[in-house]
């Protein structure tokens, strides 16, 4: 188990301010994946993110949201779109390109 | 040289494509072995395995192994697991491949390359097959497949699954017998300059160092998505979509059905002719001809609506649909996850019960798998479409065919009902689990027509196996039950009601006479409980037997609109909406789940539902003055 696992997945307080998780950010906006926190109710997520693109220093950008309530999400990360649920996005803290978008 | 490498690996060789969900592997594999295909199941699951006939340009073959596509070598679900049994050679029955083809999305490299470099680990040969080659470049990537080959270790070719020569580098590269070597790669491994990298800092680097490592935006793909995910369109034009699918299901099939029933007809007269009067020709004309072609009519119906499914899954839609449909969904405890697997239930339950091995939650997979049966499945047509031509008026309401709108109505009241069960289950067996989605959205495409006329081919191929099958043998069953033993001298009624079946008809239909099915429908149902649609050829059946003149299928319709109420086939309606009446899918359930039980509690709990809602339907119907 690594040692940055959070109960819920939070800001830790000695971020950044510019560092965000993923499910807060605004539509249509590029970020860039800062790492991808553990959720202790859904272990595996951590690793299946990883595996389908949510790696350090990927671009993503959340481009639109279900409805009602805004879940799930619609993310594109590299060069894939992914629909995610809330939670999952949540456990992704992304922090703004500060120009290394491509 | 090639001479001893024959030797070593006799034809029997076995190459197996591996890649990403949405890579184009199908495509791909389609393109390699044409129709050369032989569809299957992996032993011991119901996972659909797909494997075929590669013929090289020298003449040597390869039998070329479609494995399920997956985003790394830690399975999520059943299907992904079998890939990675296969490579790991653990699967049960199935010899570890000789060559992997790690089918790349060329537009995708980044993802798609981690699991090259895993399977390269695994120690098996392997080569890199770029697909989607002319999609990255008109996106303005520069591929180098010798470059990214010499990065890999392991030969690159460029692929276009979609263009008639596209595979060719691939067919090539199969040809030399090097790469099939299991201890020699092709070209010296370089020694990546950081080995303990994480897998995907590697794929940065080589991404950097190709200058393939910038993020092209979708234009095309953003444009239709801003309109289809739209929070208000969206969901209209999915229910917009799903209609129009069912009314041309009814429109679009009248002509090919007529045409199918006037040679059912011609056929049933010419053979008539020819024989003489007694039992041979009873049972050629009666048994044979009127029990099989009062379901061969409903093919064309069966191929529209496949048609539809598998132009909407190539083009991309049905995860977008599924994610419209995640919030409806969650509100029964089930995600947009499950849609596809329900969706395809609308053709058929046994491959939609197979679809829902991408369901990672238990839970959630056996509640998808328990209310499967209730999406109406294409052999219920043949029975909605009977019962429809014979009761309901075919004119306009509102400038929508009738017919259509209620058909419409029975798929609602399949889906309806399905929701309240899943609603139930939720309120019981699940706790607040938050469950996984991740679902993606691939790149909207044309439907290629190729694919498509694949598809719908071997769902044609399906579908008359079972007419020549298990439906031509309970037809004859039937027949023969319906025949013997001969009514005694001077008998005045029917000589069906003195037959085996009748006799069972009637029995049965103590118990269902409270719903309101007579004799008839009573032993009709017998034989449907192998199969839905043998029910129609057995009505056919059954009145072409009682019938003191001629009865063909074709004069099926107006003899049940003359005999029965309306209560009584609106009751059958209600009944087919939910009975489970199909011994493939419990045998299909028993396999997935791993067990009769829930088999058992499928079929229970299905056919009390269908007795009660029959039973309410009739009831209603006679207060209404229907009976």
């Amino acid at each position: 188990m690594r040692r940055d696992t959070f109960s819920t997945p939070e800001l830790p307080p000695s971020s950044a301010p510019s560092r965000l998780s993923l499910d807060g950010v605004p539509l249509g906006q590029p970020f860039v994946v800062h790492r991808v926190l553990t959720d202790p109710r859904a272990p595996e997520r951590a690793r299946q993110l990883e595996e389908i693109g949510f790696n350090p220093g990927e671009q993503v950008m959340v481009m639109t949201r279900g409805i009602p309530g805004g879940d799930p999400l619609v993310v594109r990360v590299g060069q894939s779109t992914f629909a995610l649920r809330g939670a999952e996005a949540a456990c992704i803290q992304v922090e703004g390109t500060g120009g290394r978008a491509a | 040289m090639t001479e001893a490498v024959i030797h070593l690996h006799p034809p029997g060789r076995l190459a197996a494509l591996v890649g990403n969900p949405n890579a184009g592997k199908t495509a791909l594999f389609n393109r390699l072995t044409g129709s050369n295909q032989k569809v299957a199941n992996y032993a011991g699951v119901t996972i659909e395995r797909k494997e075929g006939k590669l013929a090289l340009p020298s003449g040597k073959t390869v039998r070329v192994l479609d494995l399920p596509g997956t985003y790394s070598l830690h399975p999520r679900s059943p299907d992904e697991r079998i890939t990675c049994d296969v490579l790991q050679g653990t699967a049960r029955g199935e010899k570890r491949p000789d060559l992997v083809v790690c089918v790349v999305d060329a537009t995708n490299l980044r993802r798609s390359l981690r699991l090259v470099l895993g399977i390269k680990r695994m120690g098996l040969p392997c080569v890199v097959a770029l697909n989607m080659a002319d999609l990255a470049e008109s996106r303005g990537m520069r591929l180098d497949p010798d470059a990214l080959a010499s990065e890999l270790g392991v030969p690159v070719v460029s692929t276009v699954a979609v263009q008639g020569d596209g595979d060719a580098a691939l067919r090539a590269l199969l040809e030399r017998p090097e790469i099939w070597q299991p201890t020699t790669t092709l070209m010296p491994v370089p020694q990546p300059p950081g080995d303990e990298l994480p897998d995907h800092e590697r794929v940065r680097q080589i991404l950097e160092r190709l200058g393939l490592d910038m993020v092209a935006p979708h234009l095309a793909s953003d444009r239709i998505d801003r309109v289809v995910l739209h929070p208000v369109i969206g969901p209209v034009l999915l229910a917009v979509l799903l209609f129009l699918v069912f009314q041309a299901v009814f429109a679009w099939a009248e002509a090919p059905k007529g045409w199918i029933e006037s040679a059912t007809a011609w056929l049933g007269n010419q053979v008539g002719a020819l024989l003489p009067e007694g039992y041979l020709r009873s049972f050629i004309t009666d048994g044979l001809i009127a029990g099989v072609g009062g379901v061969i009519v409903f093919l064309p119906q069966v191929l529209i609506l496949f048609f539809f499914i598998l132009v909407l899954e190539e083009s991309g839609y049905l995860p977008r649909a599924a994610f419209l449909l995640d919030r409806i969904m969650g509100g029964v405890g089930l995600s947009g996850r499950s849609f596809i697997p329900l969706l395809s239930s609308f053709a058929c339950a046994i491959p939609g019960i197979m679809a829902t091995r991408t369901i990672a939650n238990p839970r959630d997979r056996l509640v998808t798998i328990m209310i499967a049966p209730m999406m109406t499945c294409s052999a219920r047509l043949p029975v909605y479409a009977l019962l429809i031509g014979a009761f309901i008026p075919n004119r306009k309401l509102a400038g929508f065919e009738l017919q259509g709108l209620v058909l419409f109505a029975l798929y609602l009241a399949g889906i309806l009902g399905s929701l309240a069960v899943a609603w139930i289950l939720k309120r019981t067996t699940a706790r607040g689990l938050v469950r996984p989605l991740m679902m993606e959205l691939p790149t909207y495409h044309w439907p290629h027509l190729r694919s498509v006329a694949l598809g719908l081919w071997q769902r044609a191929e399906i579908f008359m196996r079972r007419v020549g099958t298990i439906i031509l043998v309970l037809t004859i069953a039937l027949w023969f039950l319906a025949s013997f033993p001969t009514p005694p001298e001077g008998a005045t009624r029917p000589a069906i009601e003195y037959s085996i079946a009748g006799m069972l008809g009637h029995g049965l239909s103590l118990l269902l006479a409270p719903i309101g099915f007579n004799w008839q429908i009573s032993i009709a149902l017998v034989p449907g409980l192998a199969a839905r649609e043998v029910a129609v050829s057995a009505l056919g059946t059954v009145y072409a037997l009682s019938a003191t003149g001629e009865g063909t299928a074709e004069a099926l319709s107006p003899i049940i609109a003359h005999s029965w109420s309306l209560a009584t086939a609106l009751s059958l309606l209600a009944w087919y909406v939910f009975a489970p009446q199909c011994m493939a899918t419990l045998a299909t359930v028993k396999r997935e789940t791993g067990g009769w039980k829930w088999a058992l509690v499928m079929a229970g709990y299905l056919f009390a539902l269908a007795y009660l809602a029959s039973f309410v339907t009739y009831r209603v119907a006679l207060a209404l003055g229907w009976g």
